[in-house]
This record gives C-alpha cells, sequence and structure tokens, in this order.
C-alpha cells in the first residue's frame, strides 16, 4: 500500500561481508570490565563490592532513578576491583570482574511473571534493556510513554541500513521465533493494535522467513524498506511505517507510535522466557584491517581488542577503529575500552581507508539539501554556524537534524557538513555561547 | 601490554565514509556535455571556432593559476572550472572576433566575476555571462558580426549578417528566415556555440541522466519562452531554438552557485529568466535577451533561495514535505 511518498534517501554501498556467517559465541574472557554507564541516563552505582563472588545473570549495578538501566554480569567469579576508569562514554566507575569460567547461573535467574502492564515494564526494567539499535535509551521508559493509550503502531526496526553490520540480519534468521514471540509480547501487554516490522529488501531471506512466520498473524506486518541509506533512522521508519512524520522537538509516541530495534525485542523475549537478562550482545567484526570478520556473541565487558584477538587480530596496523557502522559509528582512540549494551559492530581499517578526502569550496550544488531526509539546508546551516548565528540556526532547524551523515555522504566537495550541525546543535544547546 | 596501535588511531566525527563524487567529477561531466556542440561548432563555422574555443579554455586556465597564485591561494586549476567557463565563453562569442577581446573576456571572467569575490562557489553571477556581457557593451560591432553559415556542407568562406533574432528584431522580411530545421540543426547565424539546439540538447539529456543538472530550470526556462511566444503570436519552435535559449537554459542557468537550490527556487528561476528574455526579445532594442536575464536571476537568486527554503515554511507551520 504505498499511500505517501519517500523521503529522500541516499545510496551507500553495503559491503554485508559478513552476512552469510551465523553467529559464533565467543568464549567467556579471563577478565570483564563492566561500565557502569551504557545507556543514555542516570549512571548506575555498582551494587557489589570487591571480593564478591558474582554470577551469570547477577545484577552489579543499579540506580533509582527514573531513566536508567540496570546492569548485570555475564560471567560467574570474584570482583577484583572497582574503579573510575575511562570508557567509551567517558570517565566512570567500571567494575571488573576474573572469570572463572565455572559460568554458575544466578538464582534470580528465573522468568517473571507478568500480569498487567506494570508488571511488564518492572520487567523490562529488570532486564538492563536499553535501545540496542545504537541510542541506548532505556527500554522501559521508552515503552511507558505519557500517551500509551493513543500508541497504535508498533515499528520494528531491522533495516539496519549501516554498511557492513549484519549483527540485525543474524538475529532476525537465528532468533526469528524470539522475536515475533517479543512482539506479540510488547503489544498484548501495552495494547498496542498493529506491528511492522521493517527490513530493507537487500535481505529477502529475514523478508521470507518473518513473512513466513507471521502468516497467521494479521496484525504484524513485514514491511519491505528500499535499500537506501538511512531507512533505519526512527524518524524515517515511522514515516515509512505509517506516513507519520514525527514534528521537530517531538517523540514517536507523540504520532501514535514506538519504534524498538529487533535485537531489542529478541532480548527481552530472552528475558521474559528464562529471567537471563542483557549479559551478552551480539555483533559484526569486520573491516579491511580484521583477519577473520565473524558476527559474534560476546558478552558485555569483554575489550575491544580481545575480540579483535578472537577474530585473528589485525593484518595490519589500524588507522580507524569504529564501535558501530561507517554512517553514524564513533571512532575510537582506544582498543582497550570495553564492549557496551548497544555495540553491535567493531569495525577496523586501515590508513587509506581513514584518511578523509582533502575539503574544496562548496560550489552550492544542492546535494546535500537533495539528501537530507528532513529536509534540510545544510550549507545554509553551515554559514549560520560560520557567522555563530543563533536565530537563523533556529529558524532552520537545526535540532532536528539527526545527523545521519548524508550530506556529508554527498558533498563532492568533501565538506564536514554533519559534523558542522552536531557542533551548531551544541552551540545552540547551550544558547549560543560563543 | 606494550600494544602501540592507539597512537595510529585517528579520531573524526561520523560519517567515516563519503561518495566518490568530486567537483572535478562534475565538471569532467559538463565538459563532456558540451562536446557535441563544440564539434558542430566546428562543423557550422569552421576551424576557427575551433580555435577560438581552444583560446578561450587556455587563456581561463592562465588567469585561473596566475589570479591563484598572486592571491596566495591554492591552485584550482585541477577542478577543472575554468576549463567549463572557457568553453562557456567561448561559445557566447562570434567565431570571426579577434582573438585578444576573447582573451579581455576571460580575464574579466575569471579574474574579475570569479577570483575576486573568492573563486569557485563564491561568485555570485556567471562569470560566462557576465564576461559576454562585458564585451558586448565594449566591442558592440565585432560582437554583433555574425559569420553566417553556407549551406550544409559547403566549403565557402563564411559571410557576415545578422542572426535569425536579428532579422526579427529589425522587422526584416521573414522570408529570409531559416527554416525551423536549420535552426534545430544549428545552420544559422550566431555565436558559435549556441545555433545547434541539437546538439546542446543532447548535452542536456546526458547531464540530466547523470544527474548533474536537474531538469527543472531548462523546462522551466524554455516552457516559459514557448509560451510566451504563443501568447505573443509568434512562432514558439523558432524562439526556443533560435539564439542562446538552449545554451543559456541547459549549461548557463544551470550554474550552481549562481541559481536557487530547492525545486521550487528552480522553477521560479526558469520562470524569470524565460519571462524577461522574451521581454527582450519582443519588446526590447536588443535582439537577444538571454544573457541579461539570466544575469538579472542570477542577482535574485539568494531571495529565492530564502522565499523557497522548506524550513522556514515549516516555522510558519507547514509540513516539511
Amino acid at each position: 500500500m504505498k499511500f505517501h511518498k519517500h523521503l529522500s534517501a541516499i545510496h551507500v554501498e553495503h559491503h554485508k561481508n559478513t552476512a552469510e556467517l551465523p553467529t559464533e559465541k565467543m568464549p567467556v574472557p579471563d577478565k570483564l570490565y563492566i561500565s557502569m554507564v551504557q545507556h543514555i541516563g542516570a549512571p548506575c552505582q555498582p551494587i557489589v563490592s570487591v571480593g564478591d563472588y558474582v554470577k551469570v545473570g547477577q545484577m552489579i549495578g543499579n540506580s533509582d532513578a527514573f531513566v536508567s538501566a540496570p546492569i548485570h554480569t555475564g560471567a560467574s567469579g570474584t570482583v577484583t576491583a572497582i574503579e573510575n576508569i575511562m570508557t567509551s562514554m567517558g570517565v566512570y566507575p567500571v567494575v571488573t570482574i576474573e572469570t572463572d569460567k565455572k559460568q554458575e547461573l544466578f538464582e534470580g535467574v528465573v522468568a517473571p511473571t507478568i500480569t498487567d502492564k506494570d508488571s511488564f515494564l518492572k520487567a523490562v526494567r529488570n532486564s538492563g534493556l536499553v535501545g540496542l539499535g545504537g541510542a541506548a535509551f532505556p527500554t522501559h521508559v521508552k515503552y511507558n510513554p505519557k500517551n500509551l493509550d493513543e500508541v497504535d503502531t508498533l515499528v520494528l526496526n531491522g533495516a539496519e541500513c549501516e554498511p557492513y553490520i549484519t549483527s540485525d540480519y543474524r538475529t532476525m534468521l537465528e532468533d526469528s521465533d524470539l522475536l515475533i514471540n517479543g512482539v506479540k509480547a510488547i503489544m498484548q501487554n501495552l495494547g498496542i493494535k498493529r506491528a511492522v516490522i521493517g527490513i530493507e529488501n537487500n535481505k529477502p531471506e529475514a523478508i521470507r522467513k518473518l513473512k513466513e512466520l507471521t502468516k497467521d498473524a494479521s496484525q504484524i506486518e513485514i514491511l519491505e524498506l528500499r535499500s537506501l541509506y538511512p531507512q533505519g533512522a526512527e524518524k524515517v521508519l515511522i514515516y515509512e511505517a505509517t506516513g507519520r512524520m514525527v514534528p521537530p522537538g517531538k517523540l514517536p509516541a507523540d504520532v501514535g507510535t514506538i519504534v524498538s530495534n529487533v535485537a531489542s525485542v529478541v532480548a527481552l523475549e530472552k528475558y521474559l522466557e528464562t529471567g537471563m537478562p542483557l549479559v551478552s550482545k551480539k555483533l559484526t567484526v569486520d573491516g579491511n584491517v580484521v583477519k577473520t570478520p565473524k558476527n559474534l556473541e560476546v558478552l558485555i565487558g569483554t575489550k575491544i581488542f580481545e575480540v579483535m584477538e578472537y577474530c585473528g587480530g589485525y593484518t595490519a596496523t589500524p588507522a580507524k577503529i569504529l564501535m558501530g557502522g561507517p554512517m553514524m559509528g564513533r571512532a575510537i582512540y582506544d582498543d582497550e575500552f570495553s564492549i557496551i549494551k548497544n555495540n553491535n559492530a567493531i569495525l577496523a581499517f586501515d590508513r587509506e581507508w581513514s584518511t578523509q578526502a582533502k575539503e574544496t569550496a562548496c560550489i552550492n550544488c544542492g546535494r546535500c539539501m537533495q539528501a537530507c531526509p528532513l529536509n534540510l539546508v545544510p550549507t545554509a546551516l553551515a554559514k549560520a554556524y560560520k557567522k555563530k548565528n543563533l536565530e537563523e540556526l533556529k529558524k532552520l532547524q537545526v535540532m532536528i537534524c539527526m545527523e545521519c551523515g548524508s550530506c556529508t555522504y554527498v558533498c563532492p566537495a568533501k565538506k564536514p557538513l554533519s559534523f558542522t550541525n552536531k557542533l551548531a546543535k551544541l552551540f545552540v544547546q547551550e544558547g549560543g555561547k560563543k | 601490554m606494550s600494544r602501540n596501535i592507539n597512537e595510529n588511531l585517528i579520531v573524526a566525527s561520523s560519517p567515516h565514509v563519503t561518495d566518490k563524487i568530486t567537483t572535478s567529477k562534475i565538471m569532467l561531466d559538463v565538459i563532456i556535455a558540451l562536446i557535441p556542440a563544440f564539434i558542430m561548432s566546428g562543423i557550422i563555422f569552421g576551424p576557427r571556432a575551433i580555435i577560438m574555443t581552444i583560446v578561450c579554455v587556455v587563456a581561463c586556465i592562465f588567469f585561473e593559476y596566475a589570479s591563484r597564485k598572486l592571491l596566495k591561494r591554492d591552485s584550482t586549476i585541477s577542478d577543472l572550472s575554468a576549463v567549463v567557463t572557457g568553453v562557456l565563453l567561448s561559445f557566447n562569442l562570434p567565431s570571426n572576433l579577434p582573438y585578444w577581446m576573447a582573451v579581455v573576456g576571460c580575464f574579466v571572467a575569471i579574474v574579475v566575476v570569479k577570483q575576486l569575490f573568492g573563486g569557485i562557489g563564491q561568485n555570485f553571477v556567471n562569470p560566462a555571462i557576465t564576461a559576454r556581457i562585458v564585451l558586448i557593451v565594449s566591442f558592440a560591432t565585432p560582437m554583433t558580426t555574425w559569420p553566417i553559415p553556407e549551406r550544409i556542407f559547403s566549403a565557402a568562406d563564411a559571410i557576415t549578417g545578422p542572426t535569425p533574432l536579428g532579422i526579427m528584431n529589425m522587422g526584416g522580411d521573414p522570408s529570409t528566415l531559416p527554416s525551423n530545421m536549420e535552426l534545430f540543426l544549428g545552420f544559422v547565424g550566431g555565436s558559435l556555440g549556441e545555433t545547434s539546439a541539437v546538439a546542446l540538447l543532447l548535452g542536456g539529456i546526458y547531464l540530466v541522466v547523470r544527474k548533474v543538472i536537474s531538469p527543472a530550470i531548462p523546462l522551466a526556462f524554455i516552457g516559459t519562452v514557448f509560451v510566451f511566444a504563443l501568447l505573443v503570436g509568434q512562432d514558439p519552435i523558432f524562439h526556443i531554438f533560435a539564439g542562446g535559449v538552449m545554451l543559456g537554459a541547459i549549461f548557463m542557468a544551470t550554474d550552481y552557485c549562481t541559481s536557487p537550490l530547492s525545486f521550487k527556487g528552480k522553477i521560479v528561476f526558469g520562470i524569470g529568466c524565460g519571462l524577461i528574455t522574451m521581454m527582450i526579445r519582443v519588446f526590447g532594442s536588443y535582439p537577444e535577451g538571454v544573457s541579461f536575464s539570466i544575469l538579472l536571476m542570477n542577482i535574485l537568486t539568494p531571495h529565492i533561495d530564502t522565499l523557497c527554503n522548506p524550513m522556514y515554511k515549516m516555522e510558519k507551520g507547514g509540513a516539511a514535505k
């Protein structure tokens, strides 16, 4: 059913090299370094002490704040240190666990009893779930908007529009039953009538399999998205799935939707069925200096370099290591950071790949504006930011920019337009302080 | 742990990949699109047309290189924009113009209009158009002494005479006007690269297919000329094929930095160009108005961009799309 126009989108080479590689379980490492900040919101406080023996699935960090999500360990062993160290999110408390490889299960890992919406939301919180698509926003907050009764559509994000990453694709193939059951559980407990699973049409296997599984569930629709970037951006996906545009400054729930990543739903359903919280993460390891690219299931807290070593190590000195995909992922400066909940890929590249082309003058070609899914005018934003013109930046709606990077990608002058938008947004947030 | 990979790690803001498109590739596409008209200019006006184009290209590259050097800025000749300006300027000149006058035009285009305003992307009017206008007001006679090509495949030297629009403007005998087919192919008097509508259209189609230009401006421009001619009771086919409409609409009015960004803006720009062209042709004393129309619309471009910015509209409560 085509009842609306598409938003602008761009062609980005897919590089889905690992699509056919089944997820491997990485063995428990000798040590886990579990950060107390793996989400947007209040940091967790460690609830274990040095010397404590912890078991698989045991909660080790929590917070009283509403916008926060508890943190669990995925390995049994002894807490050897709790100290503030640099993580990929900044300097925060990190719990170090020396694992004993026995993988003893924590007694508290039992399937939760769900009776109503409140017990469901409590279970979501206890599962430690955050948005695994990348935003890391605590899921129990997202599932509890003020106007839940107005939400009529659950939108599931299986687009995976970032190049290289195939972990969601593997999840959809390998955990398709968990996914569909999870969708049904969310719909039932939150009282949502319809669900749409959006998948880019470069994943025909996943589409076929999920269509097969939902052929008797008319309330769940499998939506084939065009294989264009950024189909998996929240606002774009909502528009493609429902024809509704989230206005500036509003949330998905304001247009009657809740959006969740497919990996998040699978993690939630695992918790609902077994009581095992989010302690491991599926991720894609790829890039042109990785010896054996893989799809891995890794315990949260594993150091990145150990993940790399498990994949055969680097074939050349990496010049860029990305947490996430090449379009929106973060370039990290230390491979001793550990894996956190929202990691869906670790990519490593050589110097040639990482060197950005020289910037030249803007020729006003308008490609950035045509590429922007939200119709922003990046060149005008860049000019306004250069002049530090707060009023103009607001007028040009800089705050709706989702930093998808499409403008930078298409620019023939190689201008870092998306980065400029990021700076401009900070400038506006700080009220125009120069 | 003595692993020293970290000092090699580059930290940069996303995205970490970009498209292969560059400014030089875009300019190269424009040059490719100009080749059919270049070949036709040689067939129609002979070797002097070819030499004129080469002179202009060389002069433009020289002025671009020299002025950047003098201004102590990075050389930009590799972006090929000077080549495009050179070709376009030569296409706007009669093939029998003295070369030194053409070189003066190149100086105006590259140094005065382009580099003094900051180089590529910073000029507010089209360099080639402005240079042509400077030449036409400075050297009125040589700039309007048009060689008239013999009928197809004649080896005889061209003689000079008025362009078809000139005949029309002076109220000349309509029977001396060339047929629309001759206009379409380009075997008529005029600037060396503007006469062959078919060659220019071919280039235009190439640019649209390669997504270098949007068809909005050319279609709005040519469409407006067509409708205007119909309304004043003149032959619309004659008006769109005669003079510089095709060259102007496809190659000059679509210049990125002097035309609006948005689709709506492009339509407004194209209609404006078409209207001014026809007002000059029908009511003015100049036979041709394409250059002036583009120049005037270039100046209005920032205002059109502001009025057509989708974000400003959104602020007033409209939807984004």
